[in-house]
C-alpha cells in the first residue's frame, strides 16, 4: 500500500505528492482497500409523550460479502451510538475507540436542538463511524454491523441480549478496585512512554482548542465591526464630488474583505475546531485504554502474588495464571499496534489539518491583495489622466 | 519646537524656538479673527480622542505626545504654505521671535474684532437671504464632519479586534513549541510553524501604527469642517447686519414719510399717543424729520459700504473656499490611495508568514 509506505518511511527530503495526501485526508487506510462506506445525515425530529429526540440517516453502502446486502439505509439516535460505543469498549478493552460527540456542550450556551448544534453532532457522529470503518479490527466487530444494517425493532431486542448491567457493573467496580492496587509498578516501560506522552500530549491539545476558539471569537467579531466600517465610505461619498468614486471604492473593498472573512471563519469551524476537539477527546479515550491494560496487568499481578502466598494449589493457579498472561500479551500487543496506527493518524491529521488552515488564511489573504490591488490600480489610472489632461496645452 | 519654514516670497532664518500648544491656540485664533474670509487650518486636537485600546487617552503619552508634535508641525506648514496667511507679520515673529511675541499678538487688539458667539448664533437663526451657496457648504461642513468622526469611531474599533486577531495567534507558538518537545517526526514542523506564528502576531504592531498616520489625515479634516463653518458664520454674520441695517434704514425713512405727511401707515405708540394727546406742534415736526434726514443719509453709506463689504467678503471667501476644495479632494484622494497601499502591504505580509507556516505544516 503506497500510501502507507510513505507515511512509515518519512523523511523530509522525500516530496509528497498532493494526491497521496488527498488520499490521507480522508481515508486512513488508503481509498483503494475501502469496502465500507457509511454516511450520517438526515437529522429529524421526533416527538413522543415522554421526550423529544433527533434520529439521523445512516446509509451502508459495502461490497463485503459477510453483509447480506449492498445497501442499508437506518435511523439511529444518539443513544444507539452511545451503545455501540461501550459494546466496542467491552469487547475490545485495550484498542482505542474513536470518540463520540459529547451529550451537551455546556461552555457556550448552545441550546441542545439548536440547528448548529445537531449539525456539529451529526458531523462528529460520521466520524465516529467511518473511523471504525477504517479500523483494521473494529471494522469486523459484529455490533457494528447490526449498528448499521438493522431495522428498529432489531437492534432493540439486540440490545438486550448480553450480559446485564448488573454484570457489566460489577466488572468495572473490580477494574476500578484492581487500578488502585499499584498495577502501575509492573507495567512495562514503553506504556510509561505513552502514558507521560499522553499527559503532555492531552495538556497541549487543549491548549489548542481553547486557542482556536479564541481565534475564531476574535475573528468573529472583527467580522462585526467591519460590516459597520464599509458603509460609512459610501454614505461619505453621498455628500462628495471629485473624491465620491474613490469612496465608493474603497467602500465595497472592505465589504469584500468583509466577505473573505466570513468564508475564512468558516474555514476554521469546518476543520480545525472539530478535529481538535476531536483529539480532546481523544486524549482522554487514550487515558482510559491505558488504565484498563493497567487493570489486565493487575488482574494478572494479583494472581501471581496471591499465588506466592499459596504454594499448594500451584496447578490450578498456573492455568489460570497462564490465561492471564496470555490476556495480558493480547492486550498489550493490540494496544502496542493500535498505538502505532493511532500515532501515525493523528500525524497526518494535525498534518493537513493545519495545513489547511493555512491555505485557508492564504486564500483570504490573496483575495483581499486582488480586491486593494484592483482599486488601487483603478486610482492611478485616474491619476495618469488627469496628469495627461494638465499637460496637454 | 518650531519648524523652519519657506514663506512665499520671505526666507525665514534657520532658528528653533519653544512655543506651547496655547500659543499655537493664540495664533490661531489671531489668524481667524484677522481673516475671517479665510479656511484658517485646524490645529491637531486637545485631548486624545478616537483611540483603541492599545493607545493611551493619556495626554502626557509619549506617542500622543508625538502625534501632537507631527499635527503641530503640520499646521505651521499649511499656514506657511497659504498665499494669503504666510504673508501675516504676526505669523512670522511666531517662527523666529523668542520673546514678547504673546504681547505683541494681544496689542494688535485682535480680541475686540472677534464676533461674539451669541451674535453670531443669533444671526445663524435670524438671517433671511443668506447666500445661498453658504447655506449649501453649511450643510457639506455638517455632513463632513458627522461622517469622518463616525469613520474613525469604527475603525478605531476595527483596529482594536484586528489587534485581538494577530496576538491570539501568538499563543500557536508557544504551545507548539512545547508541543514538539514530546513529538519526534513532527517536532521540527511544529516548531518552525511556532515560530511563524510569533511572526505573524508581532507584525499587527507596525501595521496599526502606519494605520494612525491615517487616522491623522482624516482627522485634519474633521477639524477642517470646523473651520469652514466659521467662515459661513461669519457671512452669515454680515448679511444679517446687513439686512438688520436696511431694516433699520427703511422704517426711519417710513416714519420720516409719516411725519412729512402726517398719515399714519403704521401702528405705533407714538402714533396712538400723538392721536391721544394732541399733535405736535410743526416746529417739533420739523426738528424730527431733520434729525432723521440726517440718520437716513448716513444709514444709506452705512448700507451701501456693507453692502461692499459683503460681496468682497463673498468673493474673497469663495475664492479661498475654491483652493481649500481643490487641497482637500487632492488630499483626501491621497490619504484614500494610501490606506489601499497599507492593506496590500499587510496582505502581502500575511501571506508570506502562512506560505512558510503551511510549509513547515507540510513537513510535520
Amino acid at each position: 500500500d503506497t500510501s502507507l509506505a510513505e507515511v512509515n518511511s518519512f523523511s523530509p527530503s522525500m516530496p509528497i505528492s498532493p494526491s497521496s495526501m488527498l488520499n490521507q485526508y480522508k481515508f486512513e487506510d488508503g481509498p483503494e482497500l475501502r469496502d465500507l462506506f457509511i454516511t450520517v445525515d438526515d437529522p429529524e425530529s421526533h416527538i413522543t409523550a415522554i421526550e423529544t429526540f433527533i434520529t439521523y440517516r445512516v446509509v451502508t453502502k459495502t461490497s463485503r460479502g459477510e453483509f447480506d446486502s449492498s445497501e442499508y439505509e437506518v435511523r439511529r439516535r444518539y443513544q444507539d451510538f452511545l451503545w455501540l460505543k461501550s459494546k466496542l469498549e467491552e469487547a475490545h478493552p485495550t484498542l482505542i475507540i474513536p470518540p463520540l460527540p459529547e451529550k451537551f456542550i455546556m461552555k457556550g450556551m448552545v441550546e441542545r436542538f439548536s440547528d448548529e448544534f445537531i449539525e456539529t453532532r451529526k458531523k462528529a457522529l460520521h466520524k465516529f463511524l467511518n473511523r471504525i470503518a477504517d479500523h483494521p479490527t473494529l471494522t469486523f466487530n459484529e455490533d457494528f454491523k447490526v449498528f448499521l444494517t438493522a431495522q428498529a425493532w432489531e437492534l432493540s431486542s439486540h440490545k438486550k441480549q448480553g450480559p446485564g448491567l448488573l454484570s457489566r457493573m460489577g466488572q468495572t467496580v473490580r477494574a476500578v478496585a484492581s487500578s488502585v492496587r499499584g498495577a502501575v509498578k509492573n507495567r512495562p516501560g514503553m506504556f510509561t512512554e505513552i502514558n507521560d506522552y499522553m499527559e503532555t500530549f492531552s495538556q497541549k491539545i487543549n491548549l489548542l482548542d481553547k486557542i482556536a476558539h479564541r481565534i475564531y471569537k476574535e475573528e468573529r467579531d472583527y467580522f462585526n465591526e467591519m460590516k459597520e466600517y464599509g458603509p460609512i465610505h459610501t454614505l461619505w461619498s453621498a455628500s462628495e464630488e471629485d473624491i465620491a468614486d474613490s469612496l465608493k471604492g474603497i467602500a465595497s473593498c472592505i465589504d469584500r474583505c468583509c466577505k473573505a472573512t466570513e468564508k475564512r471563519m468558516a474555514g476554521l469551524s469546518e476543520n480545525l475546531l472539530p478535529i481538535l476537539h476531536e483529539y480532546v477527546l481523544y486524549s482522554e479515550i487514550l487515558m482510559g485504554v491505558l488504565k484498563r491494560r493497567d487493570q489486565i496487568q493487575g488482574e494478572l499481578d494479583s494472581k501471581v502474588d496471591a499465588l506466592a502466598n499459596r504454594k499448594t494449589e500451584k496447578d490450578m493457579f498456573s492455568e489460570e495464571i497462564g490465561k492471564l498472561e496470555d490476556k495480558v500479551e493480547r492486550a498489550n500487543n493490540a494496544l502496542k499496534a493500535d498505538w502505532d496506527r493511532w500515532k501515525q493518524n493523528m500525524q497526518c491529521d494535525m498534518r493537513s489539518t493545519f495545513t489547511n488552515v493555512a491555505e485557508n488564511n492564504l486564500r483570504f489573504y490573496e483575495e483581499c491583495l486582488a480586491t486593494w490591488e484592483s482599486f488601487l490600480a483603478s486610482q492611478t489610472v485616474d491619476l495618469h489622466v488627469e496628469e495627461d489632461a494638465e499637460d496637454r496645452p | 519646537r518650531a519648524v523652519e519654514s519657506q514663506s512665499e516670497g520671505q526666507c525665514a532664518p534657520v532658528e528653533s524656538l519653544w512655543r506651547r500648544y496655547s500659543e499655537f491656540e493664540l495664533l490661531r485664533n489671531y489668524l481667524s479673527v484677522t481673516y475671517p474670509h479665510i479656511v484658517v487650518p485646524p490645529l491637531p486636537e486637545k485631548r486624545a480622542d478616537f483611540v483603541w485600546h492599545k493607545l493611551s487617552a493619556d495626554n502626557m503619552d509619549p506617542d500622543f505626545v508625538e502625534r501632537r508634535r507631527i499635527g503641530l508641525e503640520n499646521f505651521l506648514l499649511r499656514v506657511a504654505s497659504h498665499p494669503v496667511l504666510c504673508q501675516d507679520k504676526i505669523f512670522y515673529s511666531f517662527l523666529t521671535q523668542e520673546g514678547g511675541w504673546k504681547e505683541m499678538v494681544n496689542e494688535t487688539g485682535f480680541q475686540l474684532k472677534a464676533d461674539s458667539r451669541l451674535k453670531a448664533l443669533n444671526a445663524t437663526f435670524r438671517v433671511k437671504n443668506p447666500d445661498k451657496r453658504f447655506t449649501e457648504l453649511k450643510h457639506y461642513s455638517d455632513e463632513l464632519q458627522s461622517v469622518i468622526s463616525h469613520l474613525l469611531r469604527v475603525r478605531a474599533r476595527v483596529a482594536d479586534r484586528l489587534y485581538g486577531v494577530y496576538k491570539v495567534h501568538g499563543n500557536y507558538g508557544r504551545v507548539f513549541s512545547e508541543w514538539s518537545a514530546i513529538e519526534k517526526e513532527m517536532g521540527d514542523g511544529l516548531q518552525s510553524a511556532g515560530h511563524h506564528m510569533d511572526v505573524y502576531a508581532a507584525s499587527i504592531d507596525d501595521i496599526l501604527e502606519e494605520e494612525e498616520h491615517y487616522a491623522e489625515q482624516l482627522k485634519e479634516y474633521l477639524f477642517y469642517a470646523e473651520a469652514l463653518r466659521a467662515v459661513c458664520r461669519k457671512h452669515e454674520l454680515m448679511q444679517y447686519d446687513l439686512e438688520m441695517a436696511a431694516q433699520d434704514l427703511t422704517s426711519k425713512k417710513q416714519q420720516c414719510e409719516e411725519l412729512a405727511t402726517g398719515t399714519v401707515r403704521t401702528f405705533s405708540l407714538k402714533g396712538m399717543t400723538s392721536k391721544l394727546f394732541g399733535q405736535e406742534t410743526p416746529e417739533q415736526r420739523e426738528a424730527k424729520i431733520k434729525v432723521l434726514e440726517e440718520q437716513i443719509q448716513e444709514g444709506e453709506e452705512q448700507l451701501k459700504s456693507k453692502n461692499l463689504e459683503g460681496r468682497d467678503f463673498v468673493k474673497s471667501a469663495w475664492a479661498d473656499i475654491e483652493r481649500f476644495k481643490e487641497q482637500k479632494n487632492h488630499d483626501l484622494k491621497e490619504a484614500l490611495i494610501s490606506y489601499a497601499v497599507m492593506q496590500i502591504s499587510m496582505c502581502k505580509k500575511g501571506i508570506q508568514v502562512w506560505t512558510n507556516a503551511k510549509e513547515c505544516f507540510s513537513k510535520m
